[in-house]
């Protein structure tokens, strides 16, 4: 069963909440990782291996590492 | 019909010993060359230095320095030892091995020896094997010994690992116990990934082109699996011996980088009191000596850590890793 982006959106802002601290409701989609919520290349990769725990997908490390903004994640995570 | 032998009930780490490389290299001094800064290297690795050894000293002279000082601690004679281990990757002979000339230097007159090549996993290997020859009969005192001199694979110009290299040496005095005080050694392998950290070019390929082989990863997939992969493997070796994360009071993992070392911690689900080794912030990796320099840091400042339970993990090229519980060697126990 597919999810809808919302709902990746809600489960992927408290990954990434749990990860970094930083609170859900500031995780909007046209964020970027690196210059709007600074985070690194580094915790990007824990988070995206979490969620493919999460979202039961497989997510290419290529991939991950061209993500920009939180849209480009959900839009990965729905399509994977 | 052939004999059998009498096994034993168990193995131990008598003591450790190390030496590290006489530099400290600053983040300045190697940022330059791959436009990096100190920043980035601190908050992406947690380096600080790393200890890197004079041209003239070899890797075996590191090798020899750290086996002396683990068989002082151990306090037996070094006849006594009736095997020696060397892990590691950066002795350029292939034939004959350094192990027998290691044997020969500290006076470990007639042991078995032979070299190991596990790279970030050797040292972790070795004691995986100290402890089946002890208890198997195999052999009564196994010298295990870690040894990189990883500066003689740096590339200055190359920003992949080169910047996070350093060198040294770690030994352990491994002997027979009353009872198991080295839990059983998960191990093994994943060669379809042979590519992510290792050699830029093979010998024969390097030689034919006039150069001199360096080291390259793909650093991103190696994290990943350094974290997630290797807290699986921690877990397994927990559970085999017989314990479960909270009663892990001590983590020894590869030196590599703190943010792997802190991402281990939280994946493995180790209690918020384990005390963590974290030599990488001044010694950098390096490679198979980075568990037992990590281990004799640690006995050096916190004595009082002698017969704590230890997980201990060694992780790297091949890749291959390996995993044990220890219990900590104590002067009592020589
Ligand atoms: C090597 C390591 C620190 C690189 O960090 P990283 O965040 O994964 O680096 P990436 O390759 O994803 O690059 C991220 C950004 O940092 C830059 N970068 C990469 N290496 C850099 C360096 N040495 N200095 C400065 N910037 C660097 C990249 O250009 C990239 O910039 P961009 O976002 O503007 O394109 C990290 O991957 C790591 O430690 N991996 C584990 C490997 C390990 O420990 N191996 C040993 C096992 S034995």
């Amino acid at each position: 069963m597919a999810l809808d982006k919302d709902n990746i959106l809600q489960q992927l802002a408290e990954i990434i909440a749990e990860e970094t601290g930083i609170r859900p409701e500031d995780i909007t989609p046209t964020k970027s990782f690196a210059d709007d919520l600074d985070i690194d290349s580094l915790s990007i990769m824990t988070i995206f291996t979490l969620a493919e725990d999460a979202f039961g997908v497989e997510i290419p490390d290529d991939a991950v590492k061209d993500l920009a903004t939180v849209q480009d994640a959900v839009d990965l995570i729905a399509n994977a | 019909m052939i004999a059998g032998t009498a096994v034993r009930p168990g193995a131990q780490i008598l003591a450790v010993g190390g030496v590290r490389g006489s530099q400290r290299i600053t983040n300045e001094q190697v940022a330059q060359a791959i436009d990096s800064s100190d920043e980035w290297i601190r908050s992406r690795t947690g380096i600080t230095t790393r200890a890197r050894a004079e041209p003239d000293v070899t890797v075996l002279d590191l090798a020899e320095g750290a086996a002396r000082h683990a068989i002082e601690g151990s306090g037996l004679a070094p006849t006594q030892i009736d095997a020696v281990i060397f892990g590691s990757v950066t002795y350029f002979q292939q034939t004959p091995a350094a192990a027998p000339t290691l044997a020969d230097r500290i006076g470990a007159t007639g042991a078995a020896a032979f070299d190991l090549s596990a790279a970030c996993a050797g040292y972790c290997y070795g004691i995986g094997l100290a402890d089946a020859l002890v208890r198997s009969g195999a052999a009564t005192h196994v010298l295990v010994a870690g040894a990189d001199k990883l500066s003689e694979f740096v590339d200055p110009a190359d920003r992949t690992i080169s910047f996070i290299l350093g060198d040294g040496a770690g030994a352990a005095i491994v002997g027979p116990s009353s009872r198991p005080k080295i839990g059983r050694t998960i191990w093994g392998s994943d060669g379809a990934k042979a590519g992510f950290v290792g050699q830029n070019l093979g010998f024969r390929e390097a030689f034919a082109a006039g150069i001199w082989p360096t080291l390259r990863q793909d650093g991103p997939t190696v994290y990943k699996w350094a974290v997630f992969t290797m807290a699986k493997i921690a877990l397994e070796a927990i559970t085999a011996a017989g314990l479960s994360p909270s009663e892990i009071e001590v983590f020894i993992p590869h030196q590599a980088n703190l943010r792997i070392i802190e991402q281990q911690v939280k994946r493995i689900g180790l209690s918020s009191e384990v005390v963590v080794a974290t030599d990488i912030t001044e010694t950098g990796n390096t490679s198979a000596a980075s568990v037992p320099l990590a281990t004799e840091r640690l006995l050096r400042e916190r004595p009082d850590l002698g017969g704590k339970l230890a997980l201990q993990i060694g992780f790297g090229a091949g890749l291959a890793y390996a995993a044990q519980v220890i219990e900590l060697p104590t002067p009592a126990d020589v």
